[in-house]
């Protein structure tokens, strides 16, 4: 076995956890669809999978983030909305896949936020020598702080378009539903109406052979 | 493995190279693959006045070799981004790799869509692109290093400015709340009128055809001389 040299050594730093970031995607997924994303995620880092189903059907999608051996990590089927976090135990590309292929006519929008590592600092690392004064560690709490409020107002929002599109959907469908029963109430009572006058003619014609 | 040597040596000097090459690309993040003409849509539901980066990234599936190719000159993507009211807001042709920017004018579902258009492709039968994509929105899409440089702020000038961004961000989001909401609640009052109009449609339709029903029957029984 040789000896790591030193470009090996390096090597392995560029593959230790290093900043990451969030990708926050809503996209449209085709009924009898499955998409797939990919990202390459080195050991150690801790990373958070989060998706909400925000219109279409049943407001469900199935879920599915394999490692790089293809083990699976996570499953579920027809969920509306989770959450899953795990650290990443091998270097190698990771993927996660939404599926509606059990439904046949609705196509869905699904929202993830696929969180890697911490965000980037603000600063090139160099300037992290001396510890941060209490002014600046003021300013990395209120930042913190204020990163939560944007992530409840997102949840909020997603929250609000499902709602919305649950509303919009209602609408549609007493319009057409109202529409739709009072013709079938119209053809029902005309039909009665003339179906029980043919009862009438046929009897007829037998009371008189009866007579005779 | 053949011993000591510059060789070995030289060697892991290039495996070095390749696992940072590797640490670049996968740098950009996330990515999905996409048909050759296949047309992939992303929507973004953001407030007005609001800025969107997108950067994307894309590598063509070489079918003999069996790999994605690093880049591919000549491979073009096209962008076309959509307000909430259908008009196009953005529609340009970028190569394979690109950055496309838009700020939103209307509070709503903005739809970004990529699609390849690259006919030279076509030579290769079931070919795929592999897409690097990073959308970015709002705050997230000012560059703070950048700022620092050009407005010559210092470390906490910075900071703070980036808690203002937050909070503008923010405010800009409860304020489209705020109009979402409107639109929520006359949504619900109209399902409401409907619903209430039906009713009263209908009842009064179920009452006219009874009495129309009766009326008609009665004079048909009164000729047939049954009455």
């Amino acid at each position: 076995m040789p000896r790591p040299g030193s470009a090996q050594l390096l090597a392995l730093l560029l593959l230790v956890p290093g900043p990451g970031g969030a990708s926050e995607i809503t996209f449209e997924l085709p009924d009898n669809a499955k998409q797939c994303f990919y990202e390459d995620i080195a050991q150690g880092t801790k990373c958070t999978l989060e998706f909400q189903v925000i219109t279409g059907g049943h407001y469900d999608v199935d879920c599915r983030l394999e490692d790089p051996d293809g083990k699976v990590l996570y499953k579920e089927m027809k969920k509306q909305y989770d959450s899953f976090t795990f650290t990443a135990s091998k270097n190698g590309t990771y993927k996660f896949c939404f599926s509606n292929e059990f439904s046949t006519f609705t196509h869905k929008t699904v929202y993830f936020d696929f969180q890697v590592g911490e965000d980037p600092p603000l600063f090139p690392s160099e300037n992290r020598v001396s510890a941060l004064t209490q002014m600046e560690s003021a300013c990395v709490s209120i930042h913190e702080a204020l990163k939560s409020v944007i992530d409840y107002q997102t949840h909020f929002r997603l929250r609000e378009a499902q709602g919305r599109s649950r509303a919009e959907d209602l609408n549609t469908r007493v319009a057409y539903w109202s529409v739709g029963e009072a013709l079938i109430l119209l053809v029902v009572s005309i039909g009665q109406v003339f179906l029980l006058k043919s009862f009438f003619s046929d009897k007829r014609t037998t009371t008189t052979r009866v007579g005779s | 493995m053949a011993g000591v040597g510059a060789r070995p040596l030289r060697a892991m000097g290039r495996q070095a190279l390749l696992l940072l090459a590797l640490c670049a690309t996968g740098a950009q993040g996330l990515y999905f693959h996409i048909g050759e003409t296949e047309k992939r849509c992303f929507i973004e539901e953001i407030p007005d006045e609001t800025m969107v980066i997108g950067n994307y990234r894309t590598q063509m599936w070489d079918k003999q070799k069996e790999v994605f190719l690093p880049s591919t000159p000549g491979l073009g993507m096209h962008v076309e981004v959509k307000d909430p009211d259908g008009k196009v807001v953005l529609s340009r042709q970028y190569g394979s790799e690109g950055r496309f920017t838009f700020t939103s004018h209307t509070p709503g579902d903005h739809q970004i869509c990529l699609h390849s258009n690259s006919t030279r492709m076509a030579l290769f039968a079931g070919g795929k692109l592999r897409v690097h994509l990073d959308i970015q929105v709002g705050e997230h899409a000012n560059n703070y290093p950048e700022i620092a440089a050009k407005d010559k702020l210092t470390e906490l000038q910075l900071r703070a400015r980036q808690l203002l961004d937050q909070v503008e961000q923010i405010q800009k989001e409860q304020d489209y709340q705020r109009y979402r909401e409107e639109r929520f609640r006359l949504t619900s009052e109209s399902t409401n009128q409907r619903v209430l109009w039906w009713s009263i449609a209908q009842t009064v339709i179920l009452i006219l055809t009874g009495i129309w029903q009766m009326r008609h029957l009665k004079s048909f029984f009164e000729a047939k001389k049954l009455v």
